[in-house]
């Protein structure tokens, strides 16, 4: 046997084991956790709108993203905004992940998890915290919440807000609309908004 | 501006390589504390690290650090050589008949050779990393792998003319 194919077996000998390696993953994260080194704990969970991106820190929940977005592009904007530490750590999720699932089956009308607002600033930030003030099933329009926000000729602004929220669903910015009744814009596309709203309505 | 990557995809694409290396360095029964230890720590260290560096390197020099602190926790007496007896007998979980003997003959050689070897042929890293992590100069490391290589390949010659012929 010559040298290359000695390194060929060497290569084999200890083989690629996935659901090894998913187990040691798994481990790595809960030890993380346990030491407090893991900044961003993030899992995906199915919804009617296709797989939800969910992200904590350890203060709340920091990011929800429909897979629209990009969940890869998302990871690393998080990874650049606030610390490359993060892993696949379902744990830290899981109230998010029940609070959601209740929500999509019509049997929540409010979230409880605590949120981490460190990627909304400014005017964007008071925007979005107002949003939780209409009530499930209501609608609001853009210029109704830029006086709520305390800035009545904002509306524009309280569109980009709603375009940039990091939290959808959570942060209810699928309940602002025109102020014709259109539907307005959304980052999980109109027809998520739509679908979103026909469930506030039926529940 | 893009930065370092989320550490969930360092794990995806090197955490293959790690056990595999932490298999060769300490055997299968401790590889796994060893990579545990390896990424954690990595974790703990990632933001301070360089983002020209290289990774799989870095990432190789702490389970290299890692696998001392195991085998001096785990009680390991005496010299590498007299583990020889017991080498044939520590395969790898899941292969068998030559390539456990192949794993039996690489947990046998000395330490340097082993890491050489490991470092080397089953991480990818050039012998100038190599060295930087085992100590002593390039060309040390590349003898000592080239060393180790010659010994896997008296042993596994025996063994697959025994066994008649290779797969």
């Amino acid at each position: 046997m010559n040298t290359g194919d000695l390194i060929t077996h060497l290569g084999r000998v200890f083989p690629d084991t996935p659901d090894h390696l998913s187990e040691l993953q798994a481990r790595l994260a809960a030890a993380a956790e346990r030491d407090s080194t893991l900044d961003i704990a993030y899992r995906t969970i199915d919804s009617p709108f296709g797989p939800l991106l969910l992200a904590a820190t350890g203060r709340g929940l920091v990011r929800v993203a429909y897979a629209t977005e990009g969940h890869d592009t998302v990871l690393q904007g998080l990874a650049d905004r606030i610390s490359p530490r993060i892993l696949r750590a379902p744990a830290r999720l899981d109230a998010a992940a029940r609070e959601l699932g209740e929500y999509f089956a019509g049997t929540r009308q409010a979230f409880d998890v605590p949120l981490d607002w460190s990627l909304a600033a400014g005017f964007r930030r008071t925007v979005l915290g107002r949003l939780p003030e209409i009530g499930y099933g209501h609608t609001a329009s853009y210029s109704a919440v830029a006086r709520l926000a305390g800035s009545p000729r904002a509306s524009r602004a309280v569109g980009t807000a709603c375009a940039t929220n990091p939290l959808p669903v959570i942060v209810p910015c699928h309940r602002v609309i025109r102020a014709d009744g259109a539907i307005g814009a959304y980052l999980g596309g109109p027809e998520v908004k739509r679908a979103l709203l026909t469930l506030e309505a039926a529940a | 501006m893009r930065g370092k990557q989320p550490f969930e995809a360092v794990v995806a694409a090197h955490g293959s390589t790690v056990l595999r290396v932490c298999r060769a360095v300490l055997g299968p029964a401790d590889a796994d504390d060893a990579w545990s230890e390896t990424f954690l720590s990595a974790l703990r260290a990632y933001p301070d690290l360089p983002a020209d560096a290289n990774v799989e390197a870095w990432l190789v020099t702490i389970a290299h650090r890692k696998a001392i602190d195991v085998t001096r926790a785990a009680g390991r007496r005496a010299l590498p050589v007299a583990e020889v007896p017991e080498a044939g007998a520590a395969p790898a979980a899941d292969s068998g008949g030559l390539d456990s003997d192949l794993a039996g003959a690489l947990g046998a050689l000395p330490p340097k050779q082993k890491q050489a070897i490991a470092y080397h042929y089953l991480a990818g890293l050039a012998y100038a990393d190599v060295a930087a992590i085992v100590g002593g100069s390039a060309d040390a490391a590349r003898r000592a792998a080239a060393d180790g290589i010659a010994r896997l390949r008296r042993g596994y010659a025996a063994v697959t003319t025994a066994e008649g012929g290779s797969r």
